[in-house]
């Protein structure tokens, strides 16, 4: 029927295991959210609800030795990409069992040994640090391919503009995928960039951009699947632009005064994980049961990954100066 | 006859001399021929040999895998090292004029600087960024510059600052070896200074100061092109009846403040001189250091500082020279200390 008959055609436990992926993801960062609110952690964080068909159908499409480059708004990468719920809760909460010893927080998780070479809390910072990966492959043939996530704000940035151009004349396999949910904290895409697509900026680079709707899973991996076909045969990089919305505020204090609530109706009407879920179940690969239960495990997986922050101690004192050099 | 064959290469060997640049660039070549991990990246490194020629002919031995002429992006270029540093390679970036930095510092200060820590010790960046520094040159404001203290005040870097070809042949080795993010300022007046600079590879630890010339009447600290004129001064000084001892720190991070401190207890008077402007400067911190530590009681005289006036990097010789401290200010400071009382 349509391009992503592919993808139907896959054995029923992966097809529900991308299901429970963005289940994963869409629990992990509501049980944030209300932590948040409730004052049970500090700093900040950044919310992917919403967006969870962009994380999980990306990285789905990706082998072990991959590599991945995140960004602020990274839980759900960070998921995708094979990481602990319960060791990024203890990092959420500051504790030594976290991804980071509880020295990074939550726009630093980073999961080298799944290949997450980590979040980066400035905008188009990780950009380049993606290229360098890429680059690594090429030159020691090692055969893995890096993704670079990044939103529409980082689109932007002078990082985004050198490092695309740089992997470009250099071939490096790299799949640069921008994230764009329509808005950079306040600023709407549509007042900040003057073309329709980010994905046209390809062009000027000389590589194939993609747009795709970054709420449907099928069409997310579909075209993912095309782009790491290309680049894994030394075809060199790939940009993706993947259309979607953030439920929450850009982060936990917003108020949301630059958009209606109008708005944001319209995109939860649009939800990524319900389209999937509706669509298995529409086609009988899994029953309304089914599908109840894998939100239901999801939820309780991440009950338990709460259970795992709140008993891991706090971090020693003595840990202060370590790692700042190796 | 074969004895008398290993003596004159012997004497080749005592009497080599090669300049700063060369030096640089033998250091290079010997790492990347031991480690095919090692490479290099910047702009105009090719064919072109780099700005100051540092890497002239390595692309011909090299090849352009390894000795990658890059776009001009300071941005992309570090972050691209950084990239592929963390996933195991040893990048070595050449930034054209040590101002650009200004244009890499996020992928600086953010990303090189704090990735190990942020990610609770996991990964490591061991990259080298060399750059060309310093005034005297009449580039003006913004190719002359000193900025070192802005990188050393970041944790997670290392700032390394060589004064001779044989210093910056050894301590380059040990920052391609070391594992983390190394920033090696070269000064573009040193680049033709030679000097004898052993061939066969050799290791200058980081943080390890060296003792330029002894002395027992007052220490100057100097770093870069500072450290030749405070040896001048001192050539000076010693007819006027002061002795002069003149230390190099070498590498600003890790700060080898022993050293430093044993000769203020010996000298008791002590002068910081670099070329960087005076506020804000690194001869501040080490300023600082001294008065914080056991050498306090035993001076005779204010720590003194000397730097360049605040005031960017003016075209005009006569005003590019006037901007900067001279031999003549260091020995009116040195007699100054010497002299209180």
């Amino acid at each position: 029927m349509t391009q992503a008959d592919w993808m139907w055609a896959e054995p029923k436990e992966k097809l529900v295991d991308w299901l429970g992926q963005m289940w994963t993801v869409r629990w992990f960062d509501e049980k944030v959210d209300e932590f948040f609110a409730k004052g049970m952690i500090h700093g900040t964080t950044h919310l992917c609800v919403g967006q969870e068909a962009s994380a999980v159908g990306v990285c789905a499409m990706l082998e072990d030795k991959d590599k991945i480059t995140s960004t602020h708004r990274g839980h759900g990468h960070c998921i995708a990409k094979g990481a602990d719920p319960d060791r990024m809760m203890a990092e959420l909460f500051g504790r030594e069992t976290g991804y980071c010893k509880g020295k990074g927080g939550s726009m630093h998780i980073a999961d080298v040994e799944k290949g997450n070479l980590g979040a980066n809390g400035i905008v188009g910072g990780g950009i380049p640090l993606a290229v360098g990966a890429a680059l690594t492959s090429k030159m020691r043939q090692e055969g893995y391919i890096t993704v670079c996530f990044f939103g529409d704000g980082a689109a932007n940035e002078g990082s985004f503009h050198e490092a695309v151009n740089l992997a470009a004349i250099w071939d490096l396999p790299v799949i640069f995928v921008c994230e764009n949910n329509q808005y950079g904290m306040s600023g709407p895409v549509k007042d900040m960039v003057k073309i329709e697509n980010i994905a046209d900026r390809a062009a000027g680079y000389g590589i194939p951009g993609h747009v795709v709707d970054g709420n449907n899973l099928p069409e997310v991996m579909t075209v993912m699947k095309e782009a790491v076909e290309y680049t894994r045969n030394g075809s060199g990089p790939v940009l993706i632009e993947a259309k979607t919305y953030r439920w929450k505020g850009h982060s936990k204090s917003d108020a949301k005064k630059y958009r209606t609530r109008e708005e944001e109706k319209e995109w939860k009407d649009k939800d990524p994980i319900r389209f999937f879920q509706d669509a298995l179940i529409e086609r009988g690969i899994i029953t309304a049961e089914e599908a109840e239960t894998v939100k239901k495990d999801t939820k309780a997986r991440i009950e338990r990954s709460v259970e795992f922050a709140e008993q891991s101690p706090e971090p020693s004192k003595d840990t202060l100066l370590e790692d700042v050099y190796a | 006859m074969q004895s008398s064959a290993v003596n004159s290469s012997n004497n080749k060997e005592t009497t080599r001399s090669i300049t700063f640049a060369e030096a640089v660039r033998e250091a290079l070549s010997q790492e990347m021929r031991e480690d095919q991990d090692v490479f290099i990246l910047g702009e105009d490194i090719g064919v072109y040999g780099g700005a100051f020629g540092v890497t002239r002919g390595m692309i011909e031995e090299f090849g352009p895998e390894r000795i990658r002429n890059t776009p001009i992006s300071e941005a992309a270029i570090t972050g691209a090292a950084i990239g592929s540093a963390l996933t195991g390679m040893k990048p070595v970036v050449e930034l054209q004029f040590s101002d650009f930095i200004t244009i890499a510092m996020d992928q600086l200060a953010n990303q090189a600087a704090k990735l190990r820590y942020m990610y609770g010790g996991k990964g490591n960046v061991p990259m080298v960024l060399r750059t060309p520094s310093g005034s005297g040159t009449g580039a003006a404001a913004q190719h002359s510059q000193s900025l070192e203290a802005w990188v050393a005040h970041v944790p997670g870097l290392k700032v390394v600052q060589p004064s001779t070809a044989s210093d910056a042949k050894g301590l380059l080795k040990a920052a391609i070896a070391d594992p983390n993010p190394v920033i090696f300022y070269e000064h573009k007046l040193l680049y033709k200074t030679e000097e004898h600079v052993p061939e066969a590879a050799y290791t200058i630890p980081l943080g390890e100061a060296d003792v330029k010339r002894e002395g027992t009447d007052v220490t100057i600290v100097a770093t870069a092109v500072m450290v030749h004129k405070a040896l001048e001064a001192a050539e000076k000084l010693a007819e006027e009846g002061i002795d002069v001892e003149v230390i190099d720190p070498r590498t600003l991070v890790p700060l080898d403040e022993q050293t430093i401190v044993d000769s203020v207890k010996k000298t008791g008077k002590v002068i910081v001189v670099h070329e960087a402007v005076k506020r804000g400067g690194y001869g501040g911190e080490i300023a600082s250091m001294i008065a914080e530590s056991e050498a306090f009681d035993y001076l005779d005289a204010p720590v003194r500082r000397l730097g360049a006036l605040p005031i960017p990097v003016p075209y005009n010789p006569a005003l590019e020279r006037a901007m900067v401290p001279q031999v003549d200010d260091i020995m009116q400071v040195a007699r100054d200390s010497v002299h209180r009382r």
